[in-house]
């Protein structure tokens, strides 16, 4: 009954990433934590960034909220990218990503930049649906800004 | 005799839309109505043959506004059952309610002399809303508790959205200078009682304040009748166009109350020290008029007229038993608000077990229908009843029967569609 369309935005790795949700379930020990709000909507998310001991490389993040199919997908794939990624390499993959949710569904993406995530590009032509992709997104951005700048070593003399 | 529906659908242009390939099913009249061409036409002669500013310039065109802007308060005066010095312009709903919080806060601060005493408000004080109010009917009332140190309370509502109208009778005391809430809820579609809530109010002499955003269109109102103090409603909402509302308030009440906007057209005399005002309307219609707005919205009251506001509440409470009965049937949703058969206006908000309201009304716009998704502005009754978020389908007078049932065979799928 529903249209190409439809089953273009819904794809089949966004459906089976909404329910697996891969990292829900907040973890202690967190470096740097972002609570995000969609205030259209009401929906809420929590992320927690844990970072290895030296702090210039995230071990993984985990999260917990509540959204629709959009935002529940695009947190869990977000957190596929992110274990073992140098935090210095989190910038680019953020501007690959907001560049493709504006293109209005003009950039299919880079895969090795972005993973599962390049399914999202459908969401782009949907102009409401963007905040919904971004918002792990934008948690992840706002975790990060939050780290002690690298040069900040204490142990330094 | 009946509402001929495909015969109103004719003087909506907007209907003529296809959405998804499929021809558009607006269920989304409780967010804004579609407009008629007579409102359309309305806004159009202003522009093209009136177009002036009111109450000054002595060319015919001015004129010519000015009459017609000044029957435009009339006639919207007459379909409220008000006086036309009863009825002042704002930009909306929202705009009225904060020009009686911000008067009630120039009053408290010690604004309008003696006269205003009945605004005044000051730390003991309460304000009471109720737990269903729209964010425009509780944060302005939040703000002037801020200001004044007053208190803010609220009606409770029981885990099916219904007021708990004892808890409503313990509130209001002495203490209570306003009450303020509203007479259809926009998320649940029930209707409040007024009476019972006026007559607490006069009990204890507390001002009231009736939203009567999602009455207005789907009812006759008369806001004698209802006895209530102030009322605010919203053009947009009853086929009238964006940018205009109406603050209804009692002629003793309005012309003792200091005003809120300050600047031209609401003076009479003004020195370099000080400004005397002029009575209500004018006194609360500072600077140029959204005239051609009012001129339309008249244009949607008379249509309204036209076709008997008896029958659009028939019909509409037609429609929303229909949205409840098909709703009601389908594995897995949770209608918020009166179950079948209670009093509802033409307006219902569900919950999809196992699906979010986003992903609800995108599949929805997928077939064509448009539905209003999230909280709809009452973040606190979605919260009472265990929700961040709902879909909210809403119909009005250009809605058919078979376009409820598209909607509900279109509802009857999502949860196969996300695999629930």
């Amino acid at each position: 009954m529903s249209g190409a369309g439809l089953d273009s935005l819904y794809q089949e790795v966004i459906m089976d990433h909404s329910k697996q949700r891969h990292g829900a379930g907040l973890r202690e020990d967190a470096a740097t934590s972002s609570h995000q709000l969609n205030p259209t909507c009401g929906d809420e998310l929590t992320l927690n960034l844990h970072v290895n001991a030296t702090g210039d490389t995230i071990d993984s993040v985990s999260w917990d909220g509540q959204g629709c199919v959009i935002s529940q997908a695009s947190m869990s794939m977000l957190h596929d990218l992110l274990g073992g990624l140098p935090v210095a390499q989190v910038e680019p993959r953020l501007a690959a990503f907001r560049e493709m949710m504006r293109s209005k569904g003009q950039i299919e993406g880079d895969p090795d930049l972005l993973g599962d995530a390049v399914a999202l590009a459908g969401v782009s032509r949907y102009v409401a649906r963007v905040k919904c992709a971004m918002l792990g997104w934008v948690a992840l951005e706002d975790a990060v800004r939050q780290l002690p700048p690298p040069d900040a070593d204490l142990g330094h003399p | 005799m009946a509402l001929d529906t495909e015969c109103i659908r004719a003087d909506f242009p907007t209907l003529r839309r296809h959405v998804s390939d499929r021809p558009l099913v607006y269920l989304d009249s409780a967010a804004t109505s579609l407009k008629p061409l007579a409102v359309l036409d309305a806004e159009r002669d202003f522009y093209e043959n009136r177009n002036s500013a009111v109450h000054r310039g002595a060319h015919t065109l001015a004129a010519e506004a000015t009459e017609l802007f000044e029957s435009a308060r009339d006639h919207i005066a007459r379909f409220i059952g008000a006086e036309p010095n009863e009825v002042v312009w704002v930009p909306g709903a929202t705009g009225a309610l904060n020009l009686l919080a911000y008067s009630f806060s120039n009053a408290s601060a010690g604004m309008g002399g003696d006269e205003a005493h009945r605004f005044r408000l000051g730390p003991g004080d309460e304000i009471v809303v109720t737990e269903q109010e729209h964010h425009a009917n509780l944060i302005p009332w939040q703000e002037l508790a801020g200001r004044t140190g007053a208190s803010l309370r609220y009606i409770p509502v029981d885990d099916d959205g219904r007021l708990q109208m004892d808890e409503a009778t313990a509130l209001i005391g002495e203490r209570v200078k306003v009450l303020a809430f509203t007479h259809v809820s926009n998320v649940l579609g029930s209707v409040t009682p007024v009476a019972e809530l006026v007559a607490l109010a006069r009990a204890v002499g507390a001002l009231v304040v009736l939203d009567a955003c999602q009455s207005a269109p789907h009812l006759p109102l008369d806001v004698k009748a209802l006895d209530v103090d102030f009322a605010v409603l919203s053009g947009h909402k009853m086929l009238g166009p964006l940018g205009i509302g109406v603050l209804y308030g009692r002629a003793d009440l309005l012309n003792a109350m200091p005003p809120f906007l300050t600047g031209g057209s609401m003076i009479t005399s003004v020195t370099m020290e000080s400004a005397e005002f002029l009575p209500s309307p004018a006194r609360f219609e500072a600077g140029t008029q959204p005239v051609a707005q009012a001129i339309s919205l008249a244009a949607a009251a008379h249509y309204l007229d036209g076709l008997g506001m008896a029958r659009v509440h028939e019909r509409d409470a037609e429609l929303g038993q229909m949205l409840v009965r098909g709703l009601t049937e389908i594995p897995g949703i949770r209608v918020l608000g009166p179950a079948a058969g209670e009093d509802r206006v033409g307006l219902a908000s569900f919950a999809v077990d196992g699906v979010h309201p986003h992903d609800v009304g995108q599949f929805l716009d997928d077939l064509g229908i448009a539905v209003r998704v999230g909280h709809h502005c009452a973040q606190p009754l979605h919260r009472r009843l265990g929700l961040p978020a709902s879909t909210r389908a809403s119909t009005y007078v250009y809605t058919t029967d078979d376009e409820v049932q598209a909607f509900i065979d279109g509802v009857s799928e999502v949860r196969g569609y996300f695999r629930v």
